[in-house]
């Protein structure tokens, strides 16, 4: 009598659980990620292959319009300016189809990129296939890799969106940090608030 | 009298009544925890995390009245968890409060360090908005994406709702 009850509360307990995906959906902490060709602002195509002598790449999934994306962009700008010289470039990459929000349009990207005077390669995920191989689910979504493309780090930028003077935790910092320093990040995954990744209809 | 009056203060600072649109700020995680462990055991929590800056969200928002308008009652509630920017208050939540003058309950949740209470709202949920969670008995369910109709909302909230009943009434036949 104990175990079909036992089972059922287990099998209620799966299907009450709606999960996003399964982690072998998309890349986590240790998988290797694939190299790909997306088209930059200056109308390029760009790859990891194209910086052979990184030691790893802040792989951002960042857009326009979102209020998070925009509170991060300065941070963003920051991180490249301090990391890319020491091997870490930040690849940008706007997920978003731009039949939903206009504003994520490749167009309005060279805008934005050369008003805000962006550093760093902002790439277009056009046909939106490398996002979902990345698992990214928001703007802003970060994932961290190392000189072989093994994902070592996926989160959030830092613990305050709305304040930087009153961040605690710089999460990508540190974990850049310790790669540098041969080391493995801790944390290697946070969560965030941020705008949904708009999929073509 | 003095903490009474400090508290009072507080409560107003807290409370903004806007013409029948009332808001509470949770600057703290740990409020909403609170607020959640008030409801008791045979009631229907329904949270929707939201903002209104968020497209996706803004859409969906009349599906919660719709759900509010069907369901609410003593042992069934809709709650609307806003994550607007506090720094944003006056220019764009309040006035779109006044605006849409929602009828669900609504909270702006200010505690910046999602990370840490991100996962105790539901382990699968990694942040993006919309978000809804429904919780009933200890048991909760969640839905990480927009709602397209209000049909599909129902659908979601009544098949928990009958799920947690049906365990709850097995419970009751084991211990028999």
């Amino acid at each position: 009598m104990e175990r079909p009850f036992r089972t059922l509360i287990l099998l209620a307990g799966v299907l009450l659980f709606y999960s996003a995906g399964t982690n072998s959906d998309y890349y986590v902490v240790g998988d290797k990620a694939e190299d790909f060709s997306l088209r930059n602002v200056d109308g390029r195509m760009v790859s990891l292959a194209d910086y052979p002598d990184a030691r790893g790449f802040i792989v951002v999934f960042t857009c326009n319009h979102c209020p998070y994306a925009q509170l991060y962009e300065q941070r963003i700008i920051d991180l490249h300016r301090r990391f890319n010289i020491r091997g870490f470039p930040v690849i940008a990459i706007n997920p978003n189809d731009p039949s939903i929000v206009p504003d994520d349009s490749f167009d309005e990207m060279v805008v934005r990129a050369r008003e805000k005077r962006y550093p760093f390669v902002y790439l277009y995920d056009s046909t939106q296939t490398v996002y979902p191989k990345f698992g990214a689910n928001r703007t802003p979504h970060v994932f961290i890799l190392d000189q072989r493309l093994v994902v070592r780090y996926i989160g959030a930028i830092d613990d305050n969106p709305e304040t930087p003077g009153a961040v605690r935790n710089r999460y990508v910092e540190n974990a850049v940090n310790a790669l540098l320093r041969g080391e493995r990040p801790d944390p290697d995954f946070t969560r965030a608030i941020g705008c949904t990744i708009k999929r073509k209809r | 009298m003095r903490n009474l009056y400090l508290i009072s203060t507080l409560f107003f600072l807290a409370t903004c009544m806007l013409r029948g649109q009332a808001f509470t700020v949770y600057d703290s995680f740990s409020e909403l925890e609170d607020r959640i462990r008030e409801v008791d055991h045979n009631t229907t929590l329904v949270i929707n995390f939201w903002a209104t800056w968020c497209g996706p969200c803004v859409e969906e928002l009349p599906c919660f009245e719709e759900l509010h308008r069907n369901y609410a009652s003593a042992d069934f509630q809709v709650l609307l968890v806003s994550l607007d920017f506090k720094s944003r208050l006056e220019q764009k939540f309040i006035p779109f409060l006044e605006k849409h003058q929602l009828k669900p309950e609504v909270v702006l949740l200010a505690d910046q360090d999602a990370d840490n209470w991100i996962p105790k709202i539901h382990p699968d949920w990694q942040g993006a908005l919309p978000a809804t969670v429904v919780l009933r008995g200890g048991q909760r369910a969640l839905f990480p994406e927009k709602f397209e109709h209000y049909e599909d909302l129902e659908a979601f909230v009544l098949n928990f709702v009958k799920s947690v009943r049906k365990a709850t009434n097995m419970g009751c036949k084991g211990t028999r």
